[in-house]
């Protein structure tokens, strides 16, 4: 379990002080896929590099299973860190090591002899299903390649948690979506606890059970991802969701409406039902209905007529059906 | 063109020049490899920080670094003597040859050092790695191919250190070129001298590039 309380976390230069981090608190289950969310800036990779203290956070403090970081020696927290694996955005594999030689290194380390190692890296990465890359160098592998390889690497320490920074925000989306059920695949099949940061929706929407958004170095909402999905409370975690820019659509002046459908409804027409009753036309901006956690979800927006009393019937209307969520969008 | 005696010389002068040359940079890594990682290191963004250690370090290699090497040739003749137990011939010159490599190398080797992706040394760390196994695993090894490339910089300014071997009645090319050409206006044998020191430049920084080529793995093959 990861125990984070009351993190704080400041860099200073000359001229400027920048708090990355405030006041940051929040709790991982064990064999939990967390997530956290943010734009750019807020403060993400900060806390999770606090995780295994790459960075030193001014104050607060990291438990991980019942061992608090700031307390440990420098030796114990090397002996912690072979526990915590780490994937990174842009990989950090050794590029002048072949595959089989990356996935070695932390066993390496540990002090596993060098034939023992070898049969082990080979398991690993058969299964990350890259067995017949073993002798290839990182150079000569894609994008999605290599990030296999540095899961490989992870396994290879049998860590108890596994924390994706930006992992997947370098690949293109079907990579993307192959990595995530990967990291699934392991979370499940190894009972590693996974703690992802990123600033895509649809990876935490992909594989997290939980998750929370982190807004100029504050933790502003957290929630299970269904409900935080359904019904985004803070402005911080609606921009993530809606992921769009309103300027054009603020033209024509009309309500925007986002509508989120629940678990399988997904499939009756509200939206053309609704213009059948009205007789008056609507405006979808943006719609995306996909498979989520094996159930179909997916959210639409859309713009009302400029006609204020018939937006706001049509409120009224999409507000009694149990199928749908309602938000207006600013 | 030559006769027997001249041609001789020159064979001389050519392995001179190689002992010189070799030896030098060889002690001048045994040296400068260890001042240049610790430069990386203890530098601000390094993996172990020390600001007064890196001060110290930098002062000592620009110090270094700075003296001409005329001057350090005469300057540290009793620490030749001490070691090689003479002042003067070709052995002697590969001490003050070494003394002034040491700092130039330390520098070649810790800029080779900073071109390592930090990234790859923040996941070594992540895995729990010592700062020893960081440097010999990571450090070393991705850096080889910069580092032989510095190595191969750095015979080539040696052999024109050596040049000034000489004055300590030290052999070589250098030295021959010198006195034929410039002490006795003999220019056939400073021509065919001075040829054969590109010549072995050339040949070093052939043969370096293409080590330095063959061992890169980043390359697409």
């Amino acid at each position: 379990m990861i125990k984070v309380s009351h993190l704080t976390k400041t860099y200073e230069t000359k001229d400027i002080k920048v708090e990355a981090l405030k006041d940051v608190s929040f709790e991982v289950n064990d064999g939990e896929i967390y997530g956290i969310i943010g734009l750019s800036g807020a403060g993400k990779s900060t806390l999770i590099r606090c995780l295994n203290r790459l960075e030193k956070p001014n104050s607060g403090s990291i438990e991980i299973d019942g061992d608090k970081l700031e307390e440990l020696s420098e030796k114990e927290l090397r002996l912690k860190r072979r526990k915590i694996g780490m994937i990174f955005q842009s990989f950090n594999l050794l590029m002048q090591s072949n595959v089989i030689d990356n996935v070695c290194f932390p066993m390496t380390i540990a002090g596993i002899n060098k034939k023992e190692a070898k049969s082990k890296a080979l398991e690993y990465l058969k299964v990350v299903g890259l067995e017949n890359k073993a002798n290839a160098y990182p150079s000569q592998l894609s994008g999605g390649q290599k990030q296999r390889v540095a899961i490989a690497r992870v396994l290879a320490s049998n860590p108890e948690i596994l924390l994706c920074d930006e992992a997947t925000s370098a690949l293109d989306p079907e990579t993307t979506k192959q990595i995530l059920t990967l990291i699934k695949d392991i979370n499940q099949k190894y009972n590693i606890t996974v703690f992802i940061i990123t600033h895509q929706m649809s990876v935490i929407q992909e594989i997290c059970n939980r998750c929370a958004v982190l807004e100029n170095g504050e933790l502003v909402e957290e929630n299970t991802v269904d409900e935080l999905f359904r019904n985004p409370k803070t402005d911080a975690a609606k921009r993530l969701i809606f992921n769009t820019t309103n300027k054009a659509s603020k033209l024509y002046g009309g309500k925007l409406l986002r509508i989120a459908f629940e678990e399988t409804n997904s499939l009756d027409p509200v939206i053309a039902n609704m213009i059948l009753e009205f007789k008056q036309p609507v405006s979808i901006l943006q719609s995306d209905i996909s498979l989520i956690h094996g159930r179909s979800k997916g959210q639409m927006l859309i713009q009302l007529p400029v006609d204020e009393k018939i937006a706001n019937q049509m409120i009224d209307y999409l507000a009694k059906n149990d199928s749908v969520v309602v938000q207006e969008v600013n | 063109m030559f006769d027997s005696s001249t041609i001789n010389m020159i064979l001389t002068g050519i392995l001179d020049t190689l002992i010189m040359v070799f030896l030098s940079t060889l002690f001048g890594y045994l040296f400068g490899l260890p001042l240049g990682i610790a430069l990386f290191a203890f530098d601000k963004d390094g993996i172990k920080p020390n600001k007064t250690i890196y001060r110290i370090l930098d002062i000592l290699v620009n110090v270094g670094r700075s003296i001409p090497f005329l001057i350090l040739l005469i300057l540290i003749i009793p620490f030749t003597r001490l070691i090689v137990g003479k002042s003067y011939g070709t052995m002697a010159t590969v001490v003050p040859l070494t003394v002034s490599a040491i700092p130039f190398i330390g520098r070649m080797v810790e800029s080779s050092l900073k071109e390592v992706d930090k990234g790859v040394i923040e996941a070594a760390q992540s895995m729990g790695a010592s700062n020893f196994t960081i440097i010999l695993r990571v450090l070393l090894s991705e850096a080889r191919p910069s580092l032989i490339n510095g190595a191969t910089i750095c015979l080539g300014t040696i052999v024109g250190y050596s040049a000034m071997a000489g004055t300590v009645g030290g052999g070589g090319l250098g030295d021959i070129a010198i006195r034929y050409g410039y002490y006795r206006y003999d220019t056939g044998i400073m021509i065919v001298t001075v040829i054969i020191i590109i010549l072995l430049v050339q040949l070093f920084q052939a043969i370096g590039n293409k080590l330095s080529k063959s061992l890169d793995k980043r390359k697409n093959i």
